[in-house]
């Protein structure tokens, strides 16, 4: 699938500052990893938008299938149990 | 395989009625759609279309003002004027990724742009002769461009979407400092003064055009609204943007070049201006190819490209190498 002669394809994710996860802000074409971190550098910072970049090869992404959808996700639907407000705790306790 | 993953890949889907029913209901519910996601083709053809020729037209449209950034008459412009074409080329780039999603290559789209099977907005096959012009851009262009763009922030396709937003966020100051430069310009002496009325009366019909032809002969309106891919229709921001630009001209004594030019109180709901009838004539001339500079951009662009192919070649052959001692060191 993937062509010699086409520039490799890299997905770009910016830390906007301390304190916050790295989030997937674009992509990019690049021959290697210096000339994408140079370019998104140039393109997705343009205005203090973070302090910290990574590049990711997109062929090196492995990514959930969309068509597996319902049986992946699904079936945390139905467990409420997972969440605080499912126990009754009397209210005197206040905060827990 | 978040979109390289597609290039090649098969992305057709079996088209039963009950597909297609269940496709419509995502999209009424605003549920958006990403790349991976099964669609119907011509959605996906209808998107890699308007998106592809959204990209070309940033980067095309980075050539008549590029013209000017070694004239601009002080500094200020000048880092404006290099900050705004930065920006195009910018959003050039945000939007063949986000077609790149649907399955079709970023070299695909350069070659259909350079042997003119994919359009780009018509406005740039207009000259650049006056330092106003870069003004008048700014301000009619990029208005012109922002009041398009603002709804497409809501366009039912996840990445078309995010791309706009970000486009939108860079892009108010190009409008601005456009509409500042006509100001000083009309504050001015005399020349300075009648060289913005001159950009004016060049720029001001084919700004209206730009949001293509009127609702009963636009080919693609009525399913690309059906699909919420486009909100307004081309009339409706036609309008809107009419509405929003002609007391801007007033405000800096500037007269809009139509005689027919009339505010309305019974237009719509809350009144909007009549306004003369538009050359479309001219319109489908300059999109056929037989604008003054559809030749020049193209051959600009072609000659980028082709100048450009060495250093292309020489990155990925050094990365190759690179790789290469990497994987027998190790």
């Amino acid at each position: 699938m993937t062509d010699s002669s086409l520039m490799p394809l890299w997905e770009v994710f910016i830390r906007p500052r301390n304190g916050l996860n790295h989030k997937h802000v674009g992509s990019l074409h690049a021959a290697d990893a210096k000339m994408a971190m140079q370019a998104a550098r140039d393109v997705y910072t343009r205005r203090e938008e973070g302090n910290s970049i990574w590049v990711v090869r997109a062929s090196d992404i492995v990514a959930s299938n969309p068509e597996n959808s319902d049986e992946n996700f699904d079936p945390a639907a139905d467990k409420v149990y997972r969440h605080p407000s499912f126990y009754d705790i009397p209210d005197e306790v206040g905060h827990m | 395989m978040y979109s390289q993953g597609l290039i090649g890949a098969n992305t057709e889907t079996e088209e039963t009625q009950e597909f297609l029913d269940a496709f419509q209901a995502r999209i009424d519910a605003e549920i958006k759609i990403e790349p991976n996601d099964p669609m119907p083709a011509a959605y996906r053809k209808t998107l890699i279309r308007m998106i592809g020729q959204h990209a070309h037209s940033e980067i095309v449209g980075m050539l008549p003002e590029g013209n000017w950034i070694t004239r601009a008459p002080t500094l200020r412009r000048k880092v404006a004027l290099l900050a705004k074409v930065q920006d195009e080329g910018g959003h050039g780039l945000y939007l063949y990724s986000a077609a790149e999603t649907l399955g079709v290559s970023r070299e695909q789209m350069t070659e259909e742009l350079l042997n003119g099977t994919a359009k780009y907005s018509s406005i740039f096959n207009y000259p650049t002769p006056t330092w106003a012009d870069i003004g008048a851009i700014g301000w009619l262009v990029d208005g012109a461009a922002i009041m398009n763009q603002v709804p497409l922030c809501r366009c039912s396709y996840g990445p078309y979407a995010r791309a706009m937003i970000r486009v939108c966020k860079e892009e108010s100051f190009h409008q601005r400092q456009g509409y500042e430069l006509m100001k000083t310009l009309a504050e001015g002496n005399d020349d300075q003064k009648h060289m913005a009325q001159d950009a004016l009366n060049r720029w001001w019909w084919p700004s209206i055009m730009m949001f293509g032809p009127s609702d009963t002969d636009s080919q693609h309106s009525d399913q690309s609204m059906k699909w919420k891919i486009k909100r307004f229709t081309n009339d409706e921001l036609r309008q809107k943007f009419i509405d929003a630009t002609v007391p801007q001209a007033e405000l800096i004594g500037l007269t809009m070049p139509d005689p027919d030019l009339k505010w309305n109180e019974t237009k719509n709901d809350n009144g909007g201006y009549d306004f003369g009838k538009i050359d479309w004539d001219e319109f489908w001339k300059v999109v056929k190819g037989h604008g003054m500079m559809n030749k020049d951009r193209i051959r600009a662009r072609k000659k980028a490209w082709d100048d450009g192919a060495w250093v292309r070649e020489a990155a990925l052959a050094y990365a190759k190498k690179n790789e290469k001692q990497h994987s027998e060191a190790a």
